[in-house]
């Protein structure tokens, strides 16, 4: 491997402006990440327009810094009021809040800010030796490839997503739907723009983005009133102790590990791995009993887990263009926003580009270890300010912002669209990430697909035949058709019980 | 309002979490913080998880009872309709051969696809429990929307200023439910701060009246 473009990397993010744009973005990212409901995804989509009109290595390096940051605030608020801020973060609450109620709430909060440095700067330093490898594998990547990796990737978020898989994969569609607004790219008709002007070159991400998970959460939360949860008026001894860092170390390499792993997979990466490596702590523990109950091991690993899984889930966006979850949709759209194209080809051809996202997350872990600390006081503070005058300063803060973004009006319509859209799938059942992750790739594959037919003119069965995209496909139609296989067998096995389970039923794959 | 058998779960978790091929737990899980979660040594450890990880999300969000089969088929009916739309406007537009594939091709295929998924999500209508009740307090999103469109209708007109402590106010007084006094002073110091950091630090061109 040569390391010279890595250090050139670090020369670049090392840069004063770099290194301050850095720690704007991890406490901004941090403090609207604590603002009970809005989750990563919500977050990065609701702070898109600060990144715009600053240089694109600049931009990417303060992107990572509200990434990490809005992923901490999720840990502020479930270890504080119970609330997750996201579905990865959900099994901190279990022993994070038992520590609270117990007055250790800051050993809680420090033992998770160390755990996700450690996991996110193991999950980075191997992420810089697989990703390159990746790449180089999906270079020779045709149409029909991307087409079956796109697809299946989609399926695969689909499937992991909250909530009914029929309704998550009716979301894609409408996504895909969404994307094809606009010209056609290679015949230049017009297609569902109805006229308007403003639809011509398509829909843009960022109104859609923001509106579906920032104000469609704002509007959802509005009607859902969270009972006010006092958060602890004072939260001491933020550094753990000797015996608490002996206690989860163990812990926070286990989970360093599983997170890494299970992260590369398409979906619930981090959910799943904080979910295994709570499992995997309390099957571990001499004295499991100890969980749920305020055990430090018990935050230690999931939130280093969520957070080495949320930094290995940028391989397969930086590697090969395709985003795992709803919140890596946001970062590949915001990386499309500031102009760089996530691909197999980012590694070679703009090496410094790519090095410079890489090693901006080190930064990024690093200024939030070094944040997160000593501004736990400033977020009790603003958890204590009552959620009905943080929601309209969130409002215009969104309808703002958009218009910032492309000096437009009509935007801030889109976004309001938008917006209902996601409160209405919300109430409906329906998970907006696949609608967005759809809407994001929908481009990607059609021109795949259209490509692909036209390759191997007009017969779809070539899809089969080369040996790559044969091997997704197949995995995509086994995927696809193994829940109703199994929800029928189980159905069969459960017909006497009242536990009858769905053919749409979300299952731990 | 839910159909009898799913009437136990809660939305947000259709059917209930049993993973495909495990054996169903039947046991109710306990409160995160009275008591651990059923130590087993069985793989089932991690669906015990799932189902408590379903109750804090639960209860964070006070989720309002699940709507009847009437809405989720009101649901199903509009997947069916908007797939439909697609398939006819995508016909309009051209399909064309599988071999010269023309611009109509790609949003046919995912209008057909969608009025199929939309039969489906009507055939389970019955046993679909994730969908919620509209309920009084549904008006306050109504209201939210309503201030957000005036806001659009007026700032290019009169700049973001007015709109914008139009907006604060009402979501502060009527949504938030805060003190006519504490809505006034917010409302306004809220829009100062914004003028201060968009048009006077960063000079974004923001339409704006002073």
């Amino acid at each position: 491997m040569d390391l010279a473009p890595v250090l050139d990397g670090f020369a670049v993010v090392l840069e004063p402006t770099n290194l301050l744009y850095c720690l704007i973005g991890v406490v901004v990212g941090m403090l609207v990440g604590v603002l009970p409901g809005l989750g990563p995804a919500a977050t990065i989509a609701i702070l898109l327009p600060i990144t715009i009109g600053i240089e694109p290595v600049t931009a990417i390096i303060m992107l990572a810094g509200i990434f990490y940051g809005a992923q901490y605030g999720g840990t502020i608020t479930s270890v504080l009021l119970k609330l997750p801020g996201e579905a990865s973060s959900v099994v901190t609450v279990f022993d994070g809040y038992a520590m609270a109620r117990q007055g250790r709430a800051g050993t809680a909060l420090g033992i998770a800010a160390i755990g996700s440095f450690a996991g996110g700067t193991i999950s980075i330093v191997a992420l810089s030796f697989l990703a390159p490898l990746v790449a180089s594998f999906a270079l020779d990547f045709g149409p029909p490839e991307y087409t079956a990796l796109a697809l299946l990737g989609i399926l695969l978020v689909a499937t992991v997503s909250s909530g009914s898989r029929l309704k998550a994969v009716v979301a894609a569609c409408v996504g895909l739907l969404l994307a094809t607004v606009g010209r056609d790219g290679f015949t230049a008709t017009e297609r569902f723009t109805f006229g308007n002007l403003n639809l011509a070159d398509g829909l843009d991400f960022v109104p859609i983005a923001m509106g579906l998970f920032g104000l469609g959460e704002i509007l959802y939360n509005l009607e859902q009133r969270h009972n006010a949860t006092q958060a602890p008026t004072k939260v001491a001894n933020v550094w753990p102790s000797r015996q608490d860092l002996r206690q989860s170390s163990g812990a926070i390499g286990r989970g360093s590990v599983i997170g890494f792993f299970l992260g590369i997979l398409p979906g619930g990466g981090a959910t799943l791995s904080s979910l295994a490596a709570y499992a995997v702590e309390k099957r571990r523990s001499k004295t499991p009993e100890r969980f749920g109950k305020g055990a430090v091991e018990g935050v230690a690993g999931p939130e280093t887990a969520n957070n080495a899984a949320a930094t290995s889930s940028f391989i397969p966006l930086l590697t090969l263009g395709i985003p795992a979850n709803a919140t890596m949709a946001v970062i590949f759209g915001a990386l499309l926003v500031v102009g760089v194209t996530p691909g197999p080809q980012l590694v070679t051809e703009e090496p410094e580009l790519f090095w410079g996202v890489v090693n901006s997350m080190y930064i990024g872990n690093i200024l939030l270890l070094i944040m997160s600390i000593p501004l736990v006081g400033l977020f009790v503070k603003i958890l204590r300010v009552r959620p009905a005058i943080l929601a309209p300063i969130t409002v215009l803060i969104t309808l703002i912002g958009v218009y910032t973004v492309n000096n437009s009006v009509f935007d801030i319509v889109l976004v309001i669209v938008f917006g209902v859209l996601g409160y209405l799938m919300k109430k409906a059942g329906f998970d907006p990430g696949p609608l967005l992750l759809a809407f994001v790739l929908g481009a990607l594959l059609e021109d795949g697909l259209r490509r692909s037919l036209l390759i191997f003119d007009g017969d779809a069965t070539g899809f089969f035949t080369r040996p790559i995209s044969g091997t997704l496909l197949v995995v995509f139609l086994v995927v696809a058709v193994y829940p109703f296989v199994a929800s029928l067998r189980s159905r069969r096995r459960q017909e006497p019980a009242q536990d009858t389970s769905d053919p749409n039923t979300k299952e731990l794959v | 309002m839910s159909s009898a058998h799913d009437g136990a779960h809660t939305p947000g978790s259709p059917g209930g979490r049993t993973a495909a091929g495990a054996t169903p737990q039947g046991n109710v899980a306990p409160h995160p913080t009275d008591t651990a979660p059923a130590t087993t040594d069985t793989p089932s450890t991690l669906h015990d998880l799932e189902d408590l990880t379903q109750e804090v999300e639960e209860e964070a969000e006070h989720r309002p009872p699940p709507a009847g089969p009437a809405t989720n088929l009101v649901i199903a009916a509009l997947v069916v309709a908007l797939g439909a739309a697609a398939a006819v406007g995508a016909l309009a537009l051209g399909a064309g051969t599988a071999r010269t594939p023309g611009p109509g091709i790609w949003p046919l295929i995912l209008g057909v696809l969608l009025v199929v998924l939309g039969v489906g999500l009507a055939a389970t209508a019955r046993r679909t429990s994730d969908t919620e009740q509209f309920s009084r307090s549904s008006w306050l999103v109504l209201a939210g929307l309503a201030t957000m469109l005036v806001f659009v209708a007026l700032i290019g007109t009169i700049g973001f200023e007015i709109p914008a402590v139009l907006l604060a106010f009402v979501w502060l007084r009527f949504l938030g439910g805060e003190s006519w006094r504490t809505s006034a002073i917010v409302s306004i110091a809220v829009v100062v701060a914004f003028y201060l950091v968009f048009v006077a630090a960063l000079s974004v061109p923001v339409p704006h009246l002073f």
